[in-house]
């Protein structure tokens, strides 16, 4: 039985590790792309062990590029401020879902659970926000479309509640005189922390990696955020290299270098991976009894 | 207290349902999208009589098809092999590991992509393929290798949050199964297939559900910003998603383009009701609703 075991232990730990290397390499490349000199990149490639080293590309980011910390600021700001709205607007919608006394609240589950099965697709999404809203090139139009709530974790946030704050607690809270918003805020949510912290982790990695928002809605450079560059950026090379033709190697030229442009991807990236430990722990266990069934 | 979120849902996800019926309207921005004249299939007809509605479809379902199974069936192995790891500290470490890929924006990914596989100093060509013998390959303009490339992907940024969820489910399971399992001498591989294996069924329906229900809607991120919109590269990477983004923002033609959105919502929708009831059938505890 022991042989068994350890056998089992050997073969657990050889794959996870062949999986895990698959998972960080192209990080290190990323990296190690970003620290290379540009004159090295293109004589020999991407390479995990650069010939030479040079930190010139973070220098220049460092020293000249206004514009890629304004789309900086902005991914900050629509993270900071889309993630905090989002939990309000969250966790007050699946406070009284989660009451079981509520008046037609298995309709207004419905409602939230529906728009988990059909919606009206890009088309008429993007007529409501341009046509109805005109959130055109607003900053609004980075923080509403498709980001801000969604069913699912409205419901994965009201069976939290159920499981884990006890009735009674809430009963003896309304015979002491606590409102129902009182309840929610002084109680409800300071016991949910696991839960928020799973919700506020994926809405906040849905905002700062959006992309697709700032593609669709905004033209002004202004409102771009990091994704956006990286993104713009990615669409100028592929352009000029696929349409060839007189001029476009002067105009490839005058884009940012190899290494510049793998340094923007790299602080991209940077405060995801910071941030991502802290909230590890709450991770699993919000997962685990938040695991929806609508 | 219901309120902000319930605007928010009318607003996002109610609201564009009326938009729906804008794929049976010839759009005519001088009478607004609500004086529009109605043009009954006109759309869809014009849709699908081009040979683009089978390659979309095609590509779509079978992407989605191969995601499906081989994404499921990974994610439940590697769980079940890290449920074996004892020791925490790897066990944790491995974890945050595999889960890197799914917390980058896929334009990320099409950056780390485009660092192995660019013609001129992608990893590859310059490095691997030489080592190998094999004559560098212009990836980002031959069609055929983009399967393999989109599904590698799309595994690779997926894995480790789905094998968190099906974790989650296996430490759930009541240790004196297992107890009782050894006890009786029934080996580490009959205890995974016997009680593992069924225990989990009811997470791997319900994901799978989840899944069929959106056969019909691609991963817009992957299939635009991976092959970096290679027009070369449409046949094998050219979805639904993609055709109605395209059709939107670069080519304008709304009608088009909505009757195509409409055709996935609708038949996503009829996919989830049968999948659903399929599953009802069989067992009624597993079934999404």
């Amino acid at each position: 039985m022991d042989v068994e075991n350890r056998k089992w232990q050997w073969a657990a730990h050889a794959v996870l590790i062949l999986l895990s290397l698959a998972c960080v390499l192209p990080f290190i490349l990323l990296f190690m792309a970003s620290i290379t000199d540009e004159k090295t990149i293109v004589a020999n490639g991407y390479s995990f062990f650069p010939s030479r080293i040079s930190f010139s590309a973070y220098e220049y980011l460092w020293n000249q590029s206004s514009q890629i910390f304004h789309a900086y600021g902005i991914t900050v700001l629509v993270t900071v401020i889309g993630t905090f709205a989002s939990l309000v607007i969250t966790s007050l919608l699946a406070y009284p879902l989660s009451r079981r006394d509520l008046p037609g609240g298995q309709f207004i589950a419905f409602v939230v659970f529906f728009t988990l099965l059909f919606n009206g697709g890009l088309v008429p999404t993007y007529m409501v926000y341009t046509q109805v809203l005109d959130v055109k090139n607003t900053l609004l139009a980075l923080l509403l479309p498709w980001l801000l709530m969604n069913g699912f974790n409205v419901l994965l946030m009201r069976t939290f509640f159920q499981t884990t704050v006890p009735l009674a607690v809430l009963e003896s809270a309304s015979i002491d005189g606590a409102g129902e918003f009182k309840t929610y805020y002084r109680i409800v949510l300071p016991l949910s922390l696991p839960i928020l912290a799973t919700v506020g982790m994926f809405q906040g990695l849905a905002y700062w990696n959006d992309w697709n928002n700032g593609l669709v809605f905004v033209t002004e450079p202004n409102l771009f955020s990091l994704q956006n560059v990286l993104n713009r950026i990615m669409n100028d090379i592929q352009f000029l290299t696929t349409s060839g033709g007189a001029g476009s190697s002067q105009a490839l030229a005058a884009l940012p270098s190899e290494t510049f442009r793998m340094a923007i991807a790299v602080i991209g990236v940077v405060p995801i991976l910071i941030a991502y430990p802290f909230f590890q722990k709450y991770f699993v266990r919000g997962m685990t009894i938040g695991a929806v069934k609508g | 207290m219901l309120v902000p979120g319930l605007a928010y849902l009318v607003l996002n996800n109610y609201l564009p349902l009326f938009g729906l019926s804008i794929a049976f309207k010839n759009i005519d921005y001088s009478k607004g999208i609500w004086g529009s004249d109605w043009i009954g299939f006109d759309n869809f007809e014009y849709l699908f009589k081009t040979s683009d509605a089978l390659l979309i479809t095609r590509n779509t379902l079978l992407y989605n098809a191969v995601f499906i199974v081989l994404g499921l069936g990974l994610a439940i192995a590697v769980a079940i092999l890290l449920n074996e790891i004892k020791n925490r500290f790897a066990s944790r470490l491995y974890q945050s590991v595999i889960i890197l890929p799914f917390l980058i924006s896929i334009i990320l990914v099409s950056y780390l992509v485009y660092a192995m596989l660019s013609t001129d100093t992608g990893f590859l060509n310059k490095t691997l393929l030489p080592a190998l013998g094999i004559e560098p390959i212009a990836w980002y303009t031959e069609p055929k290798y983009w399967p393999y490339i989109l599904t590698f992907v799309h595994l690779w940024k997926g894995v480790g949050y789905n094998c968190i969820v099906f974790l989650a489910a296996i430490i759930g399971i009541d240790g004196e199964y297992y107890e009782a399992a050894r006890l009786d001498g029934a080996s580490k591989w009959l205890q995974i297939r016997k009680i593992t294996i069924p225990m989990i069924t009811p997470v791997i329906i319900m994901l799978m559900l989840l899944a069929i229900g959106r056969i019909f809607y691609a991963d817009f991120g992957l299939f635009y910003q991976v092959p970096l919109n290679s027009g070369a590269l449409f046949e094998t990477t050219n979805v639904i998603d993609t055709y109605v983004f395209r059709g939107l923002m670069q080519l304008g033609d709304i009608g088009m383009s909505s009757a195509a959105g409409f055709y996935q919502s609708v038949v996503g929708f009829v996919l989830v009701l049968i999948s659903n009831y399929i599953v009802r059938k069989i067992n009624k505890e597993n079934a999404l609703f």
